[in-house]
């Protein structure tokens, strides 16, 4: 879910032995374990079970007005090879990720070295809030904003490119099949980058000012301070937010729901809403359960590169 | 803060470094526009009427006509907030509640097993809720919660206590731990420690979890259109896409729905923005 998704990240472990190390402490009581029950219970439930069950499902195939299931092995994960969307939906969210990881990645670190370098640290702050502005709304908002900005004639990008003399470029930008997805995507870098780039300058207010100072008196000049100091020492920020980014871009599900739905003609399907159309317009969970499968195993890579990424920087702390 | 990456040492003067502060200052004014000036549009289309904003896009609009908000707010607005607000709200509770316990448990308590329960919370961090769509509506279905506030609740706090956890725990692991064994030594018990002690010097967590969680619930789209249908329990973002299909050719009428909903978080992350960045900062990198 990319809703300027503050619900990412995590490193395992660690807390507990930090305590033990300490003192002998009291021995440990299963009564405390009531502390955590509720988390332990409700998290297996609805978050965990589901993740198995999904599994189970996409071997089946289900009438959902009869309650049939039918064992059918693998079938469903051979459908998957065979249907042309699904390959359309991978590069839709391959590209997702690409385009996502220049702006929001790379173009959210360059903005934020900018703000950052202001003097003013009242422009910076709010500079930092302007750009975020668009992260607090809701996708269904800025999609539907969206979807009228690229409406023909009463649209705003049209008349914008008309006013500037660039009416050749007019065109249906949601209802054509070569520009849906990069309209979709171009929304979605707006209303994001606000929120990488307020990360990555919180990431450069902690280097210390001495590294500048220092570079200051060697002669450096700022490209050549940005590249061999800002860029260097929120090189964990930028590891980082390239694995969140493309673990969102792989989730991606709202802003292709709200603008196109998949259209036309499924040019602009991505994962998520071909999970959606299978599992809840066709009613075929099983080959549904299959694509969320597919989700599920990119997501899951990329979250153990951003476990094992989070470990080895706490190591070399 | 002195400016660390672009600014030159004083005194020194390049032509070359004005000409390149003043395109970079270009860029930010230009991207600000880029940014703010579809909201502002949004806004100010509330209060055309059809005929201007079909005509000329970048037209102001001729007088303040409230009309045009009143019927969106009428027609729908009112019971999405509602839905929205009691979502919102309750899970909210519950989640903060709930992640509070488990960071406290996991933090400070004598409980046993802590590091394979940390690893369980967290590692379903990585989960995402598309993936376990189609298993948690046959559950949901069978359960009896479909289309009822319950089955929102539940998901949005089963799906943010490993995030809220992650965020209390890692502010519990920085308080000092003599509080607690002095107030072990006064005789108190772990629920008067979490209580009386900890909670409170939890609060600005506390606060950045509850801002969090309200902008991911305010916002959340996916849930709130598989699970609910009908319109006295659709939340504001599934509400606003069925104004879209009622009203659609009504479009001054649909921008001031949009606006009326976007309205309320812009003005609490203007209102709470410390604790905001907090939350986001402590989330990504801690």
């Amino acid at each position: 879910m990319t809703v300027p998704g503050p619900m990412t990240s995590g490193p395992a472990a660690g807390g507990a032995s930090l305590a033990g190390k300490r003192r002998a402490r009291p021995a440990r009581t299963w009564p405390s374990f009531r502390w955590v029950a509720i988390a332990v219970i409700m998290v297996g439930w609805f978050v965990y079970y589901p993740i198995v069950d999904n599994f189970i499902v996409s071997t089946t195939n289900q009438d959902i007005y009869t309650g049939e299931v039918e064992y059918v092995g693998l079938d469903n994960y051979a459908r998957l090879l065979d249907d042309p969307v699904v390959w359309t939906s991978l590069r839709n969210n391959v590209l997702y990720a690409v385009i996502s990881v220049l702006f929001q990645v790379f173009g959210a670190f360059l903005l934020a070295a900018i703000i950052e370098g202001l003097q003013d640290e009242r422009w910076q702050r709010f500079w930092r809030a302007v750009y975020f502005v668009p992260s607090a709304i809701s996708i269904t908002v800025t999609g539907l904003l969206f979807y009228f900005i690229y409406q023909p004639k009463s649209g705003l990008l049209d008349a914008a490119l008309v006013a500037l003399g660039l009416g050749e470029f007019v065109r249906p930008w949601l209802g054509s099949e070569h520009t849906a997805i990069y309209a979709i995507i171009a929304m979605s870098q707006w209303q994001g980058f606000g929120y990488s780039t307020l990360l990555f300058a919180l990431a450069i207010q902690k280097i210390p000012r001495e590294l500048y100072d220092a570079a200051i008196l060697d002669g450096a000049g700022p490209l050549r301070r940005l590249w061999n100091i800002t860029f260097p020492m929120t090189r964990e920020m930028t590891g980082l937010m390239i694995i969140v980014t493309i673990t969102g871009a792989f989730q991606v599900f709202n802003e292709v729901m709200v603008m196109t739905a998949g259209g036309p003609n499924n040019s602009s399907q991505v994962l998520g809403t071909w999970l959606y159309q299978q599992g809840f317009i066709q009613n075929d969970f099983g080959y549904g359960a299959a694509i969320a499968a597919v989700i599920f195993v990119v997501t899951l890579l990329t979250g153990i590169a951003q476990l094992w990424y989070t470990r080895r920087r706490r190591v070399q702390l | 803060m002195s400016a660390p990456a672009i600014s030159r040492p004083a005194g020194e003067v390049d032509v070359w470094a004005v000409i390149a502060r003043t395109f970079l200052l270009a860029l930010l004014v230009c991207l600000g526009i880029v940014v703010l000036y579809p909201l502002v549009w949004m806004a100010l289309n509330g209060f055309k009427d059809n005929s201007l904003i079909f005509g000329d896009p970048f037209a102001l609009p001729t007088r303040w006509n409230w009309a045009n908000y009143a019927q969106a707010w009428n027609r729908g607005v009112r019971d999405y907030v509602a839905v929205s607000l009691l979502v919102t709200v309750a899970s909210g509770v519950c989640t903060v509640l709930i992640s509070a316990w488990t960071a406290f448990g996991l933090t400070r308590s004598r409980m046993p097993m802590k590091p394979a329960v940390v690893g369980y919370v967290l590692g379903a961090l990585m989960l995402s809720p598309t993936v376990a769509l189609i298993p948690l509506v046959k559950m949901l279905q069978s359960l009896g919660l479909y289309n009822t506030y319950w089955a929102l609740i539940i998901l949005y706090t089963a799906f943010r206590v490993p995030f809220t956890t992650f965020l209390i725990r890692a502010y519990m692991l920085d308080l000092p731990r003599d509080l607690d064994e002095a107030a072990t030594m006064d005789g108190a018990g772990e629920r008067q420690i979490f209580w009386r002690i900890i909670m409170p010097l939890c609060r600005p967590i506390i606060v950045s979890c509850v801002i969090l969680h309200v902008l991911f619930a305010w916002n959340e789209y996916l849930f709130a259109m598989i699970f609910t249908s009908g319109a006295n329990m659709q939340t504001l973002p599934v509400g606003l896409t069925s104004i879209m299909a009622k009203h659609g050719t009504n479009y001054a009428v649909v921008f001031a729905a949009m606006t009326i909903s976007a309205l309320p978080i812009v003005v609490i992350f203007f209102a709470a923005q410390r604790y905001f960045i907090r939350g986001l900062a402590e989330g990504i990198g801690k």
